[in-house]
């Protein structure tokens, strides 16, 4: 490591101002700033407080709070899959059977997203921005784990440009990147991304298959089957399995008790905000205990138990890493409430009344994105009434 | 350039009326999922606007000012029922493709928007050239949009006279290439427009407004 930053302050001299490589500083500089921690620090004059509490910080720890799903869903991939052709096999083995086949999506969302990123740094000569750190773990695991790999590619690079770059990068974006990686997925290629052969590895060419084995996802059953619903061998699965996890699902979004963990993480370290978690597992809550007590026998989803709702698909991934983004969330304290409890609220509304998507998360998050900005105008504004009406009882 | 001839080619860069007058857009979505009816489409404005620009240009000190929104309305819209029935006519498959959008016409804003900014206040022979430049403008991001999203969308390129052309062979399906199914959907023909606005402004440094 030392021979690397003394040829790194060796070169450095190129990349500044007036140097040889002048043009590629701010790619030299996101290259260094990755490797190791910026030399300046605040002046010695004068009183200055600076937290150690920076973007780059902030992303890592969301990195760290996804581990847990992410290592969980490598397993799941591996047991789904020897499940689908009936075999047994040691954790070794099923792990490392899913490791092989998620590390590729990772590492295909990580190059293309972030050469699409080096790209606006070259063109734009500005410094390199951490953002899509967080967006390059959160694609691979939101989508099926059978999407082929230049599809991720693809949507990558649509996501970062479309969905930040052209807004002016990160902190800047109306809504979530990765979201709006997997709607591009979900729109642009249907075939691979719903359905019941895309959610377990190698389903889709059939090989070696057990006869009869079903890769339909608890949701995908729901709309016929109601609360009758059973892992690809037909055994049924109980409220215990959906918290563990080991079910069909998109790769990262299964276990919510992994998702728990990070959600503890996240909370512990004040990254994502409580309020919205809160509200959004309210929100689900109450839209699900609603449709419990009108449930009829045409769309049988309604009747399944409203704690199972807030379990099963993307629910607790979406509300606690996705929908608690501080870029594109509200931003005021109340509007959290509100926002929470709408993404919530209507991820289950879709889910349930909507036969054609059979999951709402992405698109209820994606809506209240696209709502914040109203949504914090309106507490605003309230509040500004409310004070103005203050000063005039003062003055009377 | 003369005059005249800024007419015809200002309206395709500088002043085009979807990039940056950033009229009809309507139709530029409706119409863009194929290039064959787009094509059409580019004609049928064309023809529309250059007509009812010299019509209108030839009323211009007749019509009273205070009813010539409904004057013009009647001029476009007798042009439009012509274009229409020439189009069922002669072009009966597309025409039906189109369907509502041709007698949509009526209502695009560029049309309104040329009569009232140019044909009022012009000659004929400049108001008809103001036409066909708009006319042109319009047919150019149309077929951009519409060659795009059907490229992408369906693999194929439709011309008149010439049918559906398979552009993107079948060899790429077999490695597992995929048509994008959101080009199809009217929000992609939004983004498109924005790309080109966006690659268009790269490029000419005037359009840019200061900050």
């Amino acid at each position: 490591m030392k021979g690397l930053l003394k040829y790194i302050e060796k070169i450095k001299p190129n990349f500044e101002k007036g140097g040889k490589h002048e043009k590629w500083g701010p790619i030299f500089e996101s290259f260094e700033t990755f490797l190791f921690v910026p030399g300046h620090t605040a002046p010695k004059k004068g009183a200055h407080i600076r937290d150690a509490m920076d973007t780059k910080r902030l992303m890592s720890i969301v990195v760290i709070a996804l581990i847990p799903a992410l290592l969980f869903g490598m397993w799941n991939v591996g047991y789904q899959h020897f499940m689908s052709i009936g075999k047994e096999m040691c954790f070794i083995k099923t792990f490392g059977y899913g490791f092989l086949k998620v590390l590729p999506i990772i590492i295909v969302s990580y190059v293309a997203g972030l050469g699409t990123e080096f790209i606006f740094v070259h063109i734009k000569q500005k410094e390199i921005e951490e953002g899509f750190l967080v967006s390059g773990m959160l694609i691979p695991l939101i989508i099926p784990v059978d999407t082929p790999l230049w599809m991720v590619a693809v949507a990558t690079i649509f996501a970062v440009i479309i969905g930040k770059e052209v807004f002016g990068g990160t902190g800047m974006n109306i809504v979530n990147p990765a979201l709006l990686a997997r709607a591009f997925l979900f729109f642009a290629y249907p075939s691979k991304m719903s359905g019941d052969k895309v959610w377990i590895a190698g389903l889709s060419e059939g090989q070696n298959v057990v006869d009869g084995f079903s890769g339909a996802t608890p949701l995908g059953q729901a709309v016929e089957n109601g609360s009758k619903i059973v892992d690809g061998l037909g055994h049924q699965l109980s409220t215990f399995d959906y918290f563990m996890g080991w079910i069909p699902g998109s790769i990262g979004e299964t276990s919510t008790l992994m998702i728990l963990l990070g959600a503890i993480l996240l909370l512990y370290t004040g990254v994502a905000s409580w309020k919205i978690m809160l509200s959004a597992f309210t929100g689900g809550a109450i839209m699900g205990i609603i449709l419990n007590i009108f449930a009829t026998d045409t769309n049988l989803a309604m009747s399944i138990p409203f704690y199972d709702h807030l379990l099963l698909g993307g629910f607790a991934f979406g509300m606690v890493f996705m929908a608690t983004d501080p870029v594109t969330a509200a931003q005021t304290e109340k509007g959290k409430w509100i926002y929470g409890f709408l993404a919530g609220f209507i991820a289950i509304l879709v889910r349930v009344l909507n036969p054609a998507y059979p999951e709402g998360v992405m698109m209820a998050i994606l809506l209240m994105n696209v709502m914040a900005p109203l949504i914090d105008h309106y507490v605003v504004r309230g509040n500004v009434k409310r004070r103005l009406k203050r000063i005039k009882v003062a003055n009377n | 350039m003369s005059k005249n001839s800024k007419l015809l080619t200002g309206p395709i860069n500088l002043n085009n009326p979807i990039t940056v007058q950033v009229l009809g857009i309507c139709s530029a979505l409706a119409v863009t999922v194929k290039l064959e009816p787009a094509i059409v489409m580019s004609i049928s404005v064309t023809a529309v606007l250059a007509l009812a620009n010299v019509i209108v240009s030839l009323l211009r000190n007749t019509i009273p000012s205070r009813i010539r929104i409904i004057v013009q309305l009647v001029i476009v819209a007798a042009l439009v029922i012509l274009v229409d029935q020439i189009l069922k006519a002669y072009l009966y498959d597309v025409s039906k493709q189109l369907s509502v959008f041709v007698g949509l016409i009526i209502t695009n804003c560029i049309i309104m928007g040329r009569l009232e900014a140019f044909a009022l206040g012009n000659k004929p022979y400049e108001s008809f050239l103001d036409g066909i430049g708009n006319g042109a403008g319009y047919a150019m991001i149309l077929i951009i949009i519409s060659a795009v999203r059907e490229l992408l969308g369906a693999g194929t390129l439709t011309l008149p006279g010439l049918g559906e052309l398979r552009i993107i062979p079948q060899s790429f399906y077999d490695f597992g290439y995929q048509n994008n199914g959101l080009m199809i959907l009217p929000p992609m023909a939004l983004i498109v427009v924005g790309i080109i606005i966006w690659v268009q402004r790269l490029k000419t440094r005037e359009l840019i407004e200061e900050a």
